[in-house]
């Protein structure tokens, strides 16, 4: 964990039971302000556990928790002043309208009586409800719900914003737009911790991930970090503007850091021993003499990561992919 | 605890049940029934047929009113045959039956808010307010409390005057209320409905919908209808003293019942039932 103070969430072998089940079992991460962090994971993984231990609604069974320096589990009340969360479910009034959905929250989220008014109606903008802002909620869409949802989230404008699964049963439509409005806020500098199963949403929105499972976090890090500990080694395609010649290739094959080479009529893929070797690799190549098109970098999704290190995860119990995969490559196995 | 929240909380609940329609009919329902109805039919009645009928049921009904206590005996010796009945019906027999709205109402708007909460999963959102889990508590209360309160004492009104008003013929004077009424309408049917919402809180616990709570709940009238009982077979008589002493005995249950609700009503035991 780190000791930064300027972290907003800091959490040290945090664990929480449920008689047998172990839904959080000695989680340690940290949060800085303006970061987009999400956590990964299947169902029960142990994320939405999380969220509601970072908010004091459960104390944890061992560990510690700071939210903004607070406990959570004995500070709950000034903790939730300054989150707001998106549930996985609306949990909204359907029988109240959305304006009335937002004065009830407005009011336990403490917003002066004088400024709850205005900030309902500018909320009730930003997300485009205020046509329907007097109607009973159940005739919503799921959409429309969601962005309301968001509206309650945001409406005490929390320095930290929890979003559970945010576009789970939107359509594609309403899911980008929800998207989008996360996108601006992360724009913006808000905190933003993400339960999500949408690794594509992660990996566009998400700073860093915590990929969980029952209960652990299996891995944590950025997309390149991850992608560099699961695979050290690089793949760089090449396309020529005309096809190199046998010399040429011969270069290539004998630059230091290459492992692999597969040469095609006027391509080359080339595994590089670590992405750091890419400059040099480059270099080699232009003094070489070869006229180059494109150089490309193969770069893994999120998705890759994340099955990654699930799938190693149900290999072996404890989590040691980077190792399993330098192993392979040493033995001269192909990790990709 | 704040009181801005608990007052919000309380409004809100009460509006979502004011949108159930299945909750508050039956509960504006019974005291239309209670107001209007049945005095109209127990003033009305002697006024409407035979004098000697009425004799013959007096006669019967000599037999309860012997039971009673000498002192209210003294208001049936001064009174007319008709004037007996009117009194003896709509007074004395009636009088525990007010109770069940108290009781009904508060049950309904509890169950409806502590229950349908997490019926309709609104509860989550609820839970990660900064309310803290005493002000969502006082805040729930109030909803089912007040609400039950003022509709009795409207109803209590409203049968005040339909008894007053339809039996002027027979007395040309304000007779109604009795003095046994004040202690049942202001210290007993307030601490009526705090037990129901308080049963409402350690039924909720336990009961996934709220229809199951609101049935559960109802079997709280059982309570009601012995004192009927005990009422029309002399053995309790709802006399001022006897109103006042069975209404510390409710007030006293309901302190332990909510002593225990809110040993209970935490967030971390409200979040294991989502």
């Amino acid at each position: 964990m780190g000791t930064n103070m300027e972290s907003i969430i800091e959490i040290k072998d945090l664990h929480r039971t449920f008689g047998d089940i172990r839904a959080v079992d000695g989680l340690t991460f940290d949060i800085q302000p303006g970061e987009v962090f999400g956590l990964l994971g299947p169902n029960g993984a142990g994320k939405t556990t999380t969220v509601r231990l970072l908010n004091g609604i459960l104390p944890p069974s061992s560990g510690t928790v700071r939210v903004f320096g607070l406990n959570p589990s004995e500070r709950g009340e000034q903790v939730r002043k300054k989150t707001g969360v998106l549930t996985e479910a609306s949990s909204l009034y359907e029988r109240l309208s959305a304006r009335e959905n937002l004065e009830f929250y407005g009011t336990l989220a403490e917003i002066s009586e004088e400024s709850l008014g205005s900030r309902v109606q500018e909320m009730l903008e930003f997300f485009e409800l205020e046509t329907r802002a007097g109607d009973k909620v159940e005739t919503y869409s799921k959409g429309m719900k969601q962005r309301l949802a968001l509206a309650r989230a945001l409406l005490h404008q929390p320095p930290l914003l929890f979003l559970d699964e945010p576009t789970s049963g939107l359509d594609p439509e309403a899911a980008q737009q929800v998207n989008t409005l996360i996108e601006s806020l992360s724009h913006k500098g808000q905190t933003i911790v993400m339960c999500t199963h949408n690794l594509i949403e992660a990996e566009r929105l998400c700073d860093r991930v915590a990929v969980m499972n029952k209960g652990h976090a299996l891995a944590l890090g950025s997309l390149s970090d991850l992608s560099r500990k699961l695979w050290p080694a690089i793949w760089v395609d090449v396309k020529f503007w005309e096809a190199p010649s046998t010399l040429q290739l011969e270069a290539v094959k004998k630059f230091p850091g290459a492992k692999q080479v597969e040469a095609g009529t006027d391509s080359l893929s080339v595994r590089l021993e670590s992405k750091e070797s890419i400059p040099a690799f480059v270099h080699h190549l232009v003094g070489s003499g070869a006229s180059i098109l494109s150089i490309n970098p193969r770069a893994h999704s999120l998705e890759d990561i994340y099955f990654a290190i699930q799938n190693g995860r149900k290999m072996s119990n404890e989590l040691e992919i980077h190792t399993r995969h330098r192993i392979e490559g040493l033995q001269g196995g192909t990790p990709e | 605890m704040n009181w801005r929240s608990i007052r919000a909380i309380a409004l809100k609940d009460f509006k979502e049940v004011r949108q159930n329609k299945a909750a508050w009919v039956p509960a504006l329902v019974v005291p239309m029934v209670f107001a209007l109805i049945i005095p109209l039919a127990f003033t009305l009645l002697p006024q409407l047929i035979p004098a000697a009928d009425v004799a013959k049921e007096m006669g019967d009904m000599q037999d309860l009113i012997v039971r009673l206590p000498p002192t209210i005996q003294e208001i049936f010796a001064t009174k007319s045959l008709e004037q007996g009945f009117v009194i003896y019906m709509t007074a004395f027999l009636f009088a525990p039956m007010f109770l069940i709205m108290p009781l009904m109402f508060s049950s309904i708007v509890g169950s409806d808010s502590f229950v349908g909460e997490r019926e309709r999963k609104t509860m989550e959102a609820l839970l990660y307010t900064p309310a803290s889990d005493g002000t969502l508590f006082m805040g729930k209360i109030l909803a089912s409390v007040v609400p039950a309160i003022l509709l009795s004492w409207i109803t209590y009104a409203l049968y005040i005057v339909v008894v007053n008003a339809a039996s002027w013929p027979l007395f040309g004077h304000i007779w109604f209320p009795l003095p046994t009424w004040w202690p049942l309408m202001f210290w007993l049917t307030p601490a009526i409905s705090l037990l129901g919402m308080s049963a409402t809180v350690l039924i909720s616990s336990r009961v996934k919908t709220f229809m199951e709570a609101y049935q559960l709940t109802g079997s709280l009238v059982i309570l009601v209808l012995a004192l009927v009982v005990g009422q029309l077979s002399g053995v309790l008589y709802l006399g001022v003293f006897s109103t006042l002493a069975i209404g510390t005995l409710v007030w006293v249950v309901d302190a332990a019942l909510i002593y225990v609700g809110v040993g209970t009503f935490n967030r971390t035991n409200l979040i294991a039932k989502i």
